[in-house]
């Protein structure tokens, strides 16, 4: 019996080395922090009509790692992650190469794109206020929830989390490290509970009373209300009601879903294919509906579930400038104890 | 007979006092030096991924520490020890209780929880907290029942306490960790001779006194290993932590790896972490240093248990069952009720075949290893006391010590490098590419899981080797038999439920093991905790659930294989 296994599990590590090796042919590889279930049905729309192999591996954290360790022997070709900033570590750690692509750089808006052409993105998504449905609000923003009105009534997940950062971050680049200071401990003065969980919870703490508002993505709310997280959730994202919030002199912060083309890419021409098909009219659409994201292509509709969300107006500060903000957001969140 | 020899503080003198320099197991010299080699090497492997981050933590990380003494460390280090400190506490007073009442009291159904009381060991840190989340939400079942009950309409009228707390935390670690200390608590108790037990009571011990001042003070060692492994385990966690929004050392090496993409400075605090469990360790060594537990495998029949009287025994089994039904049953039941819901809605989807394949698989294959490699180590103490064979045990155990995360990188670099070596040379010399020969074939992963968990056998089995007597040994060696002969006769016989019970820890493990599955794995490669971390992040929960389950269900074939072995 247990020899048996041994030799099953060789047999199995051999053929996935055999697969490895062969390399070559049609096929694509993603390294992928973001569940390849979310991608998959692009993916296989791609395969279908251009008979290019796409296989994934969905990484946490060490995306960067992996693909630098790997080195040129790496099979990796194209690198997706989620979050503007994951996308310029990439960069930064030297494991990406410019793309040269007209199809890209037409689809995808400047702000959305790195100026040396080493990143895109694919989708857009907003942080956005869930409220409690009865809460007389209209508008919201960012700066009012440091506003003592709220004590003991916001959620949010870890002022750590990428999403949160990046927020922080962008308020930095309005107005200052002193400023943003204050405002995360008057933000942390304001929580009914631990900074933790997920976006959603942030919906389903208000249907339990814990909290009145909270800070989450746009597209939880196309995910919960549509069904496709199951029934109970469709309670959770009908117990709210969403507001875009902006900065006082700005817009709504935005995070983008993006890829990068690998430095040592084996199948760099099908790669490429791949990226412009997913900025492609009809990728976007996929992305709009599927995931509820804001498509990056001018023209193509989002979700009426998003839309109905109201007019998205994005804040001007460059992606870029949050990013170089960012580990100073980081530090602030620590220094001020939000998650303790 | 002179068999056990403890001259603790508590001054237990039992059966028989041996000169501590008799006890102490003199090899007969020239001999096991394969195995002292084997061990040396297992060990510098095992430390290979350590080296690795030592290289990336020496890279600096400008201006890290200030920033780590004045915002992080004051608060991280304390909720971290508050954390260990009761689930130290909590998993020694439950398994050690649980152990000596299923050991020393005969009751209707004692054989059921006997095993019963493993099954929480199926049960992820990180599931339990997930479950208990969902159950005890304001919008939860049992909420919303005592709402009902108690006539109020919505929870914003009445709502009980959040779990999402330390003592929350410690709670639910606790009641899945328990068994870690249970299992080999009650393997010692089972291996002691009952003859010292009775020898007590004959010089007037009570049998409670017998408990407290014979079997437990015995018992330390198994308690001890227990403890650490129940506490590697609550450091290794930050799923049910981040869950739970408790904030430990843990994360803050997270965060500083990835909200801030300093690898260097992540590096730093792990290692520093790896410094104080190895100090803790070493503490606790240091403390029962004078005492030797060996005992005499002849004629030693283990305790007779005493028959309790019907109700008195009722009563035990329920208070027995308390933690099967909150650390197992509970969680458990919750899981199948999502998943039975999932399955209405969508079916299964037939990919979950070739992740069971994979998770068990891959196991299976790092459980050998594991094992083997601890038996190598534990052995080369045997046969070649002294500092060497020491040292190497110690390193060989490094890698629990550190969180999953932090040795999946150290394995990532030495994987790599090797691969990138190897592919190299392949091109230089025969023109081929091999791609990556061990991240592709998922070696990496096993070298992973055998460097993580490496610690749970070697110390098992080890701990089994102590308390074989060493007369024994002399007497099979003076009977002319080499070290390996003697291994195969008398130690792996004597020594089966410790080895049973450290495989068992190890693979039930593997199964569960996440953040090194997911950075080492090939591509298209999924086990069952990838898939629930896929699932768990897109927020498909009822999909995730058939997952966690599976992972609770792989956990429990082993329980009851050691179940069997155990009764014996």
């Amino acid at each position: 019996m247990i020899r048996h296994t041994i030799l099953a599990g060789f047999a199995a590590g051999v053929s996935i080395a055999c697969a490895a090796t062969a390399a070559g042919a049609a096929e694509v590889n993603i390294y992928t922090t973001r569940e390849p279930g979310l991608i998959q049905p692009l993916l296989d729309a791609f395969t279908k009509s251009s008979g290019v192999e796409v296989k994934t591996v969905f990484l946490k954290d060490g995306l960067a790692e992996r693909v630098a360790a790997e080195g040129a022997s790496s099979p990796a070709d194209l690198l997706m992650a989620v979050d503007a900033g994951n996308l310029v570590d990439l960069v930064d750690k030297g494991v990406t190469q410019p793309i040269q692509s007209e199809a890209l750089t037409a689809a995808v808006p400047e702000q959305l794109r790195d100026a040396g052409g080493q990143w895109f993105a694919l989708s857009v998504r907003a942080r956005v206020l869930y409220a409690a449905k009865d809460l007389d609000l209209a508008a919201f923003s960012y700066e009012d929830l440091a506003d003592p009105k709220w004590k003991g009534k916001v959620c949010i997940r870890s002022g750590q989390h990428p999403y949160n950062t990046a927020l922080f971050a962008d308020y930095i680049a309005h107005h200052g490290a002193a400023e943003t200071e204050k405002y995360l401990a008057g933000v942390k003065a304001n929580l009914a509970r631990k900074a933790g969980g997920g976006d959603r919870d942030v919906a389903k703490d208000i249907l339990g009373g814990i909290c009145d508002i909270g800070i989450a993505n746009s597209y939880y709310v196309g995910l919960m209300r549509s069904g496709k997280g199951g029934e109970e959730q469709v309670a959770w994202g009908n117990a709210i009601k969403v507001v875009l919030p902006t900065f006082k002199d700005g817009g709504t912060q935005v995070n983008i879903s993006g890829a990068a083309l690998a430095k040592h890419a084996p199948n760099k021409e099908a790669a490429v294919k791949l990226l412009e098909y997913l900025v492609s009219e009809e990728a976007q659409k996929i992305y709009a509906e599927a995931n509820f994201e804001y498509p990056v292509r001018a023209g193509v509709a989002a979700d009426p579930i998003i839309a109905g969300l109201g007019e998205l107006k994005i804040d001007k500060t460059p992606l870029s400038e949050i990013v170089s903000h960012r580990k100073e957001a980081s530090e602030l969140v620590d220094k001020v104890g939000f998650d303790n | 007979m002179k068999t056990v020899s403890t001259n603790s503080a508590a001054g237990i003198t039992a059966a028989g006092i041996t000169p501590p320099a008799m006890a102490k197991i003199r090899a007969f010299r020239g001999s096991g030096s394969g195995w002292l080699a084997a061990g040396a090497i297992i060990a510098l492997a095992a430390i290979l991924p350590f080296v690795a981050l030592a290289l990336q933590a020496v890279q600096g990380s400008a201006g890290l520490w200030p920033h780590l003494l004045s915002s992080i460390l004051p608060v991280a280090l304390r909720d971290t020890l508050i954390l260990l400190g009761s689930v130290a506490v909590l998993t020694a007073l439950l398994g050690t209780t649980l152990a000596w009442l299923v050991t020393a009291y005969d009751f209707r159904g004692r054989r059921l929880l006997e095993w019963a009381l493993l099954l929480p060991l199926a049960v992820p840190t990180y599931i339990i907290a997930y479950a208990y989340l969902d159950l005890l939400h304001p919008i939860g079942p049992l909420q919303g029942a005592i709402r009902w009950l108690l006539g109020y309409a919505s929870p914003r009228e009445f709502r009980l306490p959040d779990i999402r707390s330390t003592a929350g935390c410690i709670l639910l670690l606790s009641l899945v960790l328990y068994p870690y200390v249970y299992m080999p608590v009650r393997a010692m108790f089972l291996m002691q001779s009952s003859t010292l037990l009775e020898a007590s009571r004959t010089l007037g011990v009570s049998r409670r006194g017998m408990f407290w001042r014979v079997a437990l003070p015995l018992a330390r060692p198994a308690v001890a290993v227990g403890v650490s492994l129940a506490l590697m385990e609550a450091l290794n966690d930050v799923g049910a932590a981040e869950f739970l929004g408790v904030r430990t050392l843990t994360v803050s090496i997270y965060t500083t790896w990835i909200t801030r993409s300093d690898l260097p400075g992540a590096a730093q605090i792990a290692l520093l972490l790896l410094l104080l469990v190895v100090a803790l360790v070493s503490l606790e060594r240091w403390a029962r240093r004078r005492q030797r537990y060996t005992t005499g495998m002849q004629r030693s029949r283990p305790l007779e248990p005493r028959r309790l009287p019907a109700l008195a025994g009722f009563g035990l089994l329920l208070a027995g069952l308390l933690p099967v039904l909150l650390g197992f049953a509970v969680p458990v039941s919750h899981l199948a009720a999502e998943a039975f819901a999932r399955w209405q809605f969508a079916g299964i989807s037939p990919r979950i075949f070739s992740e069971a394949r994979n998770t068990i698989v891959l196991s299976c294959l790092a459980t050998l290893l594991t094992v083997g490699c601890g038996l190598a180590v534990a052995y080369a103490c045997r046969v070649r006391p002294g500092r060497l064979a020491a040292t190497a045990l110690r390193l060989a155990s490094s890698g629990y010590a550190a969180p999953g995360t932090v040795i999946a990188i150290g394995v990532l670099i030495i994987a790599a490098g090797t691969d990138q070596f190897v592919d190299r040379m392949a091109q230089a010399w025969l023109g081929v590419s091999t791609g990556l020969v061990l991240i592709g074939s998922g070696a990496a992963l096993v070298f992973a899981y055998a460097t993580r968990f490496l610690a749970i056998s070697a110390g098992s089995i080890d701990a089994g080797l102590a308390r074989v007597n060493p007369s024994l040994d002399h007497a099979a060696r003076s009977l002319g038999r080499t070290a390996n002969n003697t291994l195969f006769s008398v130690h792996l016989p004597l020594t089966r439920p410790a080895i049973a019970a450290g495989a068992l820890l190890v693979f039930v493990d593997c199964v569960k093991e996440l953040p090194a599955t997911l950075l080492l794995r090939p591509l298209n490669f999924e086990t069952f905790a990838t898939h629930l971390y896929g699932e768990a992040a897109r927020g498909t929960y009822e999909e995730a659930s058939i997952a966690a389950l599976a992972i609770v269900a792989v956990g429990i074939l082993p329980v009851i294989v050691l179940s069997r072995i155990g009764r014996r």
